[in-house]
């Protein structure tokens, strides 16, 4: 032990000594911005001082060669800086008009496709998935690789009425998040229990404790003490699985995808809204999930082309109404959209207010 | 040159497309290095048989008790040993980036050549908390890689029952709608509470957020424990100028449709000229020689969709701080919740200011770990708890700006209200 070395305890990084020095010496005292083009922002300080970032996608996980690569690029056209969005997109920025378009066209040269800004579908928010979840349902990076492909035309353009944001879960945790548009593994059927290892492998109050619906019980089965689930009151949610990895609720044929839509967290217009769902029972179709793409795609042709301008997803549902959007995607609606969990009676419509 | 590649037949179609492709990237290493050809080889058995093959476990580096997250394949053959043995290990650093991401080139080459030398060469830029994940380390390489990145002035993000890394927008950094020093928030709050980022004891996670507008950028209200967003109390500033060029560009019909009528609480009026009114409230610009638009602040709810539409036009107040709101949180255990407002404006500038969200912070990180349940979120906890209960532990007023409508419903005790009315009306003799 006495050779390792203790943890220098530093914390969070000063940003400043890392930071373009035109966003360092500006600090605080910017005035206007504008949207010249698709992929590229304009920002103005106080005293005049001028900057053009150029925001382009990536696959977020960066092999070596992709990382020094980036540099390299940042390097020749960006002062050797760059910064990553919340959304895993990359942006450069650069002091002068002329080195916007030979940096598009190289990045371009090199497979990035630069967007992202305003009113465009911006890179999916998403988790690991199989590549390093421990209780995963389908695969995240796929999904996003997939979809992306699909929504590249709306990536590069900024044709939307508003901006899009989507995400992607691999289980109903939903770490990608909440947004306009967001795609979420849904279990139907309740855990399979590995009875054999249940003692040996889970800390069973702690299980019973985790379950929503109280619908986990300590028992004995064949001899050994185990869980049992009240397969009738199980709402599938997975929250048991992580506790207890026995209860296996992955299940590649009845393990579902749902959309959900209408989230937003930002304060513009309307209050920070959650999704809702609208489409479930879609297939874990990889490695390309066409029919997630193309209920996805559906929605967001409507949204295009029904929407006002600055209208989110939410927005819009708001002014057309819940009917509406269901009539205009073709999506089915079902029993299973009418929520019962607590608080629900807040979401019903306790008015004659009906669009007709 | 590493160990020849398994057959990834379903990898290999997500290679195509326009977007970049991970799977070209994780080839990539792979022809450096075993660890990546068997993870290949896992991920498209995942892939086959629409499985997960991780499990957890304990490995951590020393002096600290989180941070590295442990994955061991579980995907073994009938003798009990694993299927791809060189991807058997594939644990990951969590790293803290600088707040809002900025990087020199340096820096990021410095992590590429570390990651080569101890991992299997892929980050992930960025965590759904905000980390850089260095992804894919066998146990034994955990700490010397750690020493390593630790040498370079960053340190482990968190994990498990503890202060997680966190978040802050571009804010003043690159934004006219940033109302504080977001970073400086973040690093004195996150800073200030390490301890319990690198040793996991509080009941639960614990995440801060901090969004230099209402915009929100870093969706603090609804990914994090406490949100920290920039606001203003006076009146929005106008820029003459730049309001004639919006009227210029976009003409009458864009900012009546898109601006004036999608004002949530109908603020902004548009008059002529010499029917414009006056008052220590009102915001107006001239859009053009006949019209006036003005904006009642009062009304207005700091939503920032105006400031939006006509940027530079309209701008914040000069009196600026922040709200914050606590118990955001996702799905487990009782539903997603979003923060709701226990300060509805602080001043976030001097010092003090610094100094006494900092204390707020830590008063709020120790009535969670004294007060909430195993596994249980702060959102959770007041939900549990009642809002009250959790303002009269942190000995913090309570005001209308808290909620969306008062009680409808009779059943509560109001033995003491006429207490009660005596404290509203010292706190308003106060203010």
């Amino acid at each position: 032990m006495a050779e390792l070395r203790a943890p220098d305890e530093c914390g969070v990084p000063d940003p400043m000594p890392f930071m373009h020095p035109t966003l360092r010496d500006n600090y605080g005292k910017w005035v206007f911005h504008s949207h010249p083009k698709p992929g590229v922002l304009y920002h103005r300080a106080e005293n005049g001082a001028e900057v053009w970032t150029v925001k382009f996608g990536t696959a977020r996980q960066l092999d070596g060669y992709t990382i020094r690569l980036l540099c390299d690029l940042a390097d020749k056209h960006a002062d050797g800086h760059m910064r990553f969005t919340a959304r895993s997109n990359v942006e450069f920025m650069v002091t002068a008009e002329s080195k916007i378009d030979p940096l598009i066209k190289e990045l371009n040269s090199h497979g990035f496709p630069v967007g992202g800004t305003a009113n465009s579908v911006s890179m999916i928010s998403h988790t690991q998935g199989f590549l390093h979840c421990d209780i995963p349902g389908t695969d995240a990076s796929g999904v996003v690789k997939a979809l992306m492909d699909e929504l590249h035309e709306e990536f590069i353009k900024c044709e939307m009425p508003n901006r899009v944001k989507l995400s992607t879960s691999c289980c109903e945790i939903n770490c990608g998040g909440q947004a306009d548009i967001a795609i979420i593994m849904q279990h139907t059927k309740p855990p399979k229990i590995n009875h054999d290892l249940v003692a040996n492998v889970c800390e069973r109050p702690t299980v019973v404790a985790r379950c929503p619906v109280a619908a986990i019980r300590p028992a004995l089965v064949n001899g050994k003490p185990s869980l049992e689930v009240d397969e009738k009151k199980c709402i599938c949610c997975g929250a048991c699985f992580p506790p207890c990895p026995p209860m296996q609720i992955n299940d590649p044929e009845h393990s579902k995808i749902a959309i959900w839509v209408g989230g937003k967290n930002s304060n513009a217009r309307s209050k920070p809204t959650f999704h809702k769902l609208v489409a479930s029972g879609l297939p874990n179709n990889l490695p390309r999930w066409p029919e997630v793409a193309a209920v996805v795609k559906k929605i967001l042709s409507v949204y295009k082309a029904d929407a006002q301008p600055w209208e989110r997803m939410g927005d819009w549902i708001d002014r057309i109404g819940w009917p509406r959007f269901f009539e205009k995607t073709g999506l089915p609606f079902t029993k299973y959209h009418i929520d019962d969990w607590r608080g629900a009676r807040t979401t019903l419509n306790a008015s004659t207010h009906i669009r007709f | 040159m590493a160990k020849k590649l398994h057959d990834t037949p379903m990898l290999d179609q997500l290679e195509s497309g326009p977007w970049p492709s991970f799977v070209t990237g994780l080839k990539r290493e792979a022809a450096k290095k075993d660890i990546m050809v068997d993870l290949l080889g896992q991920l498209e058995t995942s892939y086959k048989t629409k499985k997960g093959y991780w499990k957890g476990g304990t490995v951590g580096v020393f002096g600290y008790g989180g941070g590295v997250i442990p994955r061991f394949t579980e995907l073994k053959d009938e003798n009990e040993n694993p299927v791809f043995p060189d991807a058997a290990e594939f644990h990951t650093l969590r790293i803290q980036p600088p707040a809002g991401m900025h990087y020199d080139t340096a820096t990021l080459r410095k992590f590429a050549d570390i990651w080569d030398k101890y991992g299997s060469g892929l980050i992930g830029l960025h965590g759904q908390s905000g980390d850089i994940m260095m992804q894919g380390c066998t146990t034994a390489n955990v700490q010397p890689a750690w020493e390593e990145i630790n040498a370079m002035g960053f340190d482990m993000g968190g994990a498990g029952p503890a202060l997680r890394t966190s978040m802050s927008c571009v804010g003043a950094a690159r934004c006219e709608m940033s109302c504080f020093d977001e970073a400086r928030a973040l690093r004195t709050i996150i800073n200030a509470n390490i301890d319990d980022m690198h040793r996991p004891a509080l009941p639960y996670k614990f995440k801060f957020k901090f969004s230099g507008c209402p915009n929100d950028c870093v969706n603090s209200i609804q990914r994090s424990d406490m949100a920290t967003i920039g606001t203003w109390r006076d009146n929005i500033q106008v820029n003459e100028q730049q309001a004639r060029d919006y009227m210029k560009g976009h003409g009458m019909d864009k900012l009546v449709n898109d601006v004036i009528s999608k004002c949530p609480t109908r603020a902004i009026t548009l008059r002529n000229k010499a029917d414009a009114v006056s008052g220590d409230s009102i915001s107006t610009v001239a859009v053009d020689d006949q019209h006036v638009m003005q904006i009642e602040n009062h009304d207005c709810v700091r939503c920032m969709h105006c400031l939006n539409v006509m940027p530079g036009a309209l701008l914040p107040g000069k009196d600026k701080g922040v709200t914050i709101l606590v118990g955001g949180k996702s799905v487990l255990k009782i539903g997603a919740t979003m923060g709701t407002v226990i300060i509805p404006f602080m001043k976030l500038e001097s010092d003090e200011d610094f100094e006494k969200i900092n204390e707020m912070s830590r008063n709020i990180i120790d009535f969670f770990a004294e007060n909430a349940l195993e596994h249980e979120r702060t959102g959770e906890m007041i939900e549990r708890i009642g809002l009250v209960n959790f303002l009269e532990g942190l000995d913090i007023d309570v005001d209308p700006n808290m909620i969306n409508h008062p009680r409808a419903n009779p059943y509560v005790r109001m033995d003491d209200w006429d207490e009660e009315v005596e404290k509203a009306n010292e706190r308003k003799a106060a203010a």
